[in-house]
């Protein structure tokens, strides 16, 4: 009715548009519109379609309740709760016990209520519920998506889990090998000497687990603060390098330095570790006895890349997203092989993040993989 | 120009239905519906409760649950005395008579999915001081018989026949589940006498889970009656092998 009127006296107004050119056409259309819009009959359902327009611009389903009735639901709300919602009790679209207790009273004002509830359309599905007082003694309720929040929570959940399941290991190899050191007569001193080799083994892998560990939460920990010295990564590259000499077996960790200065602000011994977990990965993953390439570049005014490049069997596609993740290995037997912790990856990430850096991991199966990190440059003092 | 930012059904008085005060018969039904919901969602919630309370045998949410059971019960009564007033003064006719009617019978059913619930409740304490875990297949169990419960109000709340029916096809996965841990529980029953205290109890536990997938299908059963009209054929019954007789509650 009201939105058919308008509609004709629009279409009225654009035939007008087409007829009659430019600024005449428009002072027209502005007054044929002026027209229209307040007629006092159609001025309650107008208004009333303007808040429903407003609900339906938000995404979170929302519904406006009063004498437990609803009397506005959004797209979103009618899409998880139903269409048959609006104009009904309450209850049949919330009917959590909480919310159905809040709903219920019927004083006005005060402050909003937050509830926290599941079991809105898919069951299990956590909600946050706020139902807020409007002028006029109608509600606000408001429902709000936890699934992410919830799904974080696991996350830290299950890393507890992973993180004692990876001390669990080695530790049941050594409980199993000094049990059978203590039963001295069925060993034989060789292979006592071979048991001791695999049990130093394994105590390193708890050792380096527990140090990436500890390392994983200062550098979290220290998220949110800017690192100020300011670091020339030539240098540290080739010191990290030197290190390493031990244990890249004679293979060439060539470094390519580029041209301009590679300052940033940073934390020398995040840094460090960075470079270090980078240089250990390309030396563990890529090809025995191939290179591995070292090379810094302007990226810009602003910014220093660092590539790390091997040449190896490189990484699926598929694995690439989470990488980064704690304790996820592409293939667990290899990683264990090496002696890989599962957090080296998760470690550069966070200083990275910690640096405003970035991360990128780019590989070619059969061919290598190229990690880059982005670093802003140090601004000059 | 608009005088207010604020729609004008913040400033009418009253709800959007007549102009007198007292409501409609619509209105009146509306509300019965809502109330039956209301229940429903204290039912789901102490069916979650009750399992939550028994995997972690926490006492005090078990008690809470119990507590809480009365309320369901409290409104159970609002129900019938309200149908029974909407009858007495509205003398309603047709589909609006067999939505009274519904309501009334899912009332009691829902009723009843509490007393499940509670009885539930009632068993942590005992379970916990026999030291017997309760089994991996429980807490899968009573999350489908909760599912068909939630599925079932959702059904009622739209006055979806469709699925309604979908509720009803779902009572079979719940009996042969029962039917799993029944045979499961008698295993460890025989295997060492100490169990047989706490495996009665979990199997009474099994038993209340199976009763409410059970009440969920007779919900949707009278949902789909409500809404069609008609009934629903009699649905396939999930083969008893526990051999125990079906001593109907």
């Amino acid at each position: 009715m009201a939105g058919g009127a308008v509609s004709n006296l629009l279409i009225a107004g654009l035939a007008a548009l087409a007829l009659i050119a430019g600024a005449a056409a428009l002072l027209l259309w502005r007054r044929l519109r002026e027209a229209t819009a307040l007629p006092a009959a159609s001025d309650e359902a107008a208004e009333d379609e303007d808040g429903a327009n407003l609900l339906a611009a938000f995404t979170d389903p929302l519904l406006v309740v009063r004498d437990r009735r609803v009397l506005i639901a959004n797209r979103a709300a009618r899409d998880l709760l139903g269409a048959h919602i609006e104009g009904s009790d309450v209850r049949l679209a919330i009917r959590h016990p909480a919310a159905a207790e809040h709903l219920a009273r019927d004083e006005e004002g005060g402050a909003p209520v937050h509830i926290e509830l599941v079991g809105l359309g898919e069951l299990g599905r956590p909600w946050e519920l706020v139902i807020a007082p409007l002028p006029g003694g109608s509600r606000l309720v408001r429902l709000i998506d936890q699934s992410q929040a919830r799904a974080a929570e696991q996350m830290r959940v299950d890393f507890v889990a992973n993180a004692s399941h990876e001390l669990r290991t080695p530790l049941a190899t050594l409980i199993g090998f000094i049990e059978t050191l203590q039963d001295e007569a069925a060993v034989d001193p060789a292979t006592r000497q071979r048991f001791v080799g695999i049990m130093a083994g394994e105590a390193v892998r708890m050792r380096d687990l527990l140090d990436d560990l500890m390392s994983l939460s200062r550098i979290e920990a220290d998220r949110f603060a800017a690192p100020r010295d300011t670091i020339d990564l030539r240098p540290l590259i080739e010191e990290v390098r030197d290190a390493l000499k031990p244990f890249a077996e004679g293979r060439l960790i060539r470094i390519e330095r580029g041209t301009g200065e590679a300052l940033v602000a940073g934390d020398r011994s995040q840094l460090a570790q960075m470079l270090n977990n980078l240089i250990v990965n390309a030396l563990k993953y890529g090809r025995p006895g191939s290179q591995i390439r070292v090379r810094l570049r302007d990226a810009g005014p602003d910014l220093v890349s660092l590539s790390v490049i091997d040449r190896g069997d490189g990484i699926a596609a598929a694995h690439i997203p989470r990488l980064t993740e704690r304790f996820y290995r592409v293939d667990p037997g290899r990683s264990r092989q090496v002696g890989g912790t599962g957090l080296g990856l998760a470690i550069v990430k966070h200083i990275v993040l910690r640096h405003r850096g970035r991360l990128d991991i780019k590989s070619k199966p059969g061919v290598g993989t190229m990690v880059e990190v982005t670093l802003p440059r140090a601004i000059p003092a | 120009m608009k005088t207010s930012f604020w729609p004008q059904w913040l400033k009418r008085n009253g709800s959007g239905g007549g102009e007198d005060d007292s409501p409609g018969l619509d209105e009146e039904l509306d509300t019965l519906r809502g109330t039956i919901c209301e229940m429903g969602g204290l039912a789901e919630v102490a069916i979650r409760d009750a399992m939550e309370a028994l995997v972690r045998r926490d006492h005090v949410a078990a008690a809470e649950v119990v507590r809480r059971d009365r309320k369901i019960d409290a409104l159970e009564v609002e129900i019938e005395r309200r149908v029974v007033e909407i009858i007495g003064r509205r003398a309603p006719t047709e589909t609006d008579l067999r939505d009274v009617v519904a309501a009334l019978k899912i009332a009691g059913v829902v009723e009843r999915i509490g007393d499940y619930a509670k009885n539930i409740a009632k068993r942590v304490a005992i379970v916990e001081d026999s030291g017997m875990r309760p089994m991996s297949l429980l807490p899968e169990m009573a999350r489908i018989a909760a599912e068909m419960v939630h599925d079932a109000l959702d059904a009622f709340a739209a006055r979806d026949p469709k699925k309604a029916v979908a509720v009803t096809e779902r009572d079979v996965a719940v009996d042969d589940f029962y039917n799993s841990i029944f045979r499961s529980l008698l295993t460890h029953m025989m295997e060492n006498p100490h169990n047989i205290t706490p495996a009665t109890h979990l199997l009474f536990v099994a038993r209340s889970l199976e009763r409410i997938g059970d009440h969920a299908t007779n919900v949707a059963e009278m949902v789909y009656f409500a809404a069609t009209g008609a009934y629903l054929a009699d649905r396939h019954k999930g083969a008893d092998t526990t051999s125990i007789g079906s001593a109907n509650d």
